[in-house]
This record gives structure tokens, sequence and C-alpha cells, in this order.
């Protein structure tokens, strides 16, 4: 057993116990027992029209608020399709 | 090798006009309607891999380079880039809208409310318009090499 393999070993077990507290601290599904709606939700219902022009409140959440989110989806398609380019780039002949 | 029997080909042309238009309705309409330019960049790519799988791998080729459906894939990316620095250098900070509302330019600039028209979310239609492009150059991109590239194995 290598060193390097123990180091992936302890490196491993940190993010899986990081893991493990964050699924157990995560928020539970749906508003809480004192909370009627959730806030977020109903200030994208009420303002989004409003703000960001889009009558489709998805589109105006995908595009708007959270840009860089689709920003993001661009990049992961850029990255797939330079790959599969690289790959069959040599099977192409 | 030459693709399906005539029967096949002939459907294909029928159907593919029509895949097409309900795509570019899905992302020209994207503000207004449920989808986008991600699921209507999907319909209009899988169009297109219609014909691939009907008229041939080698046909397509011969008809349309993967070189140009880069060249649009990256178009598509550095517009929605663009127009997000748009945003940056016009107005306040990155992906600003500054469409909305704006009364000097009068492209996209309404505020939609309930039944509104096309004209209205400002950069969106355009992110919109960006996205698809990339959508559909990068899915077509993808099946078109990787058909191309195992041309071999299939049939002879």
């Amino acid at each position: 057993m290598s060193i390097r393999n123990v180091i992936a070993a302890v490196f491993f077990s940190i993010v899986a116990i990081f893991l493990i507290f964050s699924a157990l601290m995560i928020h539970p599904f749906g508003p809480d027992d004192n909370q009627e709606k959730f806030e977020m939700d109903e200030y994208i219902i009420q303002n989004s029209q409003e703000e960001t022009g889009a009558d489709n409140a998805v589109t105006g959440v995908v595009f708007d608020y959270r840009g860089f989110d689709t920003l993001g989806e661009a990049t992961v398609l850029f990255t797939a399709v330079a790959g599969v380019m690289l790959i069959f780039r040599r099977l192409k002949k | 090798m030459s693709g399906m029997s005539k029967i096949v080909k002939t459907m294909t042309s029928v159907a593919f006009p029509l895949a097409m238009i309900y795509g570019l309705y899905i992302i020209a309409h994207g503000h207004l309607t449920p989808g986008g330019g991600f699921q209507g960049g999907a319909v209009v790519a899988s169009a297109c891999a219609m014909i691939l799988v009907s008229f041939g791998s080698v046909w397509t080729v011969r008809k349309i380079k993967e070189k140009n459906l880069s060249v649009l894939e990256s178009l598509g990316a550095i517009g929605f880039i663009g127009l997000g620095f748009f945003g940056l250098i016009f107005g306040s900070h990155f992906f600003k809208n500054i469409l909305v509302g704006s009364k000097n330019i009068p492209i996209f600039n309404e505020i939609g409310q309930g039944m509104s028209n096309i004209n209205t979310a400002g950069f969106i239609p355009l992110m919109n318009f960006a996205v698809g492009l990339k959508v559909i150059a990068g899915l077509f991109a993808i099946v078109l090499v990787m058909a191309y590239a195992t041309r071999l194995k299939e049939g002879k």
C-alpha cells in the first residue's frame, strides 16, 4: 500500500464525512410547520413578470435570476462536444 | 451504404420540416410558453438526427461538415456570453437585462403581463436564440461525428 493510496483514502473519508453531515443537516422537504409557503417561491411567483419582463416564470428564473447556472450548462455542453470531437477525430479516416 | 429504403426517406422528407418548425417555435416562444433554448434545440437536433439515420452518415457528412457545426456552436456560446457582457458594459452587472422597459431600443422592450405578445422580456429571447443555436449545433455535431466514425461497423 503506497503513500498515495493512504492520502487518497484520507481525503475520500473527509469528503464522505462532509457529504454525510450535509445530508443530515439538509432542509426537510416542503415548508416548515410555522411557515405557510416558501418565501422564495412566493417572491418569484409574485415578482418575476415585472422584474424580468418574461411571461414564463421558469424562463425568467433560468435566464435571469440564475443566468450563471445557464452559463454553466452551456459550458458543460461545449465541453461534451469538444471531447467527442477530440476522441472521434482519429477514427474518422 | 446509402441509408434506408425509399419509403423511409420519403417519410423523413415529409416529417422533417414539421419537426423543424416545431422546434424553432419552441425556441422563439421560450419566454412566453413552456420550453426554451435547450428544449427546442433538442427537438431540432432530433429532427436532424432523423435525417442522419434515414439518409446515412456519408450522405449527411457530404452535405454538412462538422467543422461548420463547431463554428455555429461556438457562435452560440460567444453570443450568450456577449449578451451577458452587454449588460455589464451598458448596465450595472453581468447578465443585466437592460432592454426591458427601455425607451431607446424598441426590440423586446415590453414587460410581459399575462397573455402578452412576443415583443417582451429583453435579452431573454436573444439568449434563447443563442442557446438554441448552441444546442442544435452541439447535439447534431456529436451525433454526426459518432455516426460517421462508426460507419464501417454497420452493414458492410
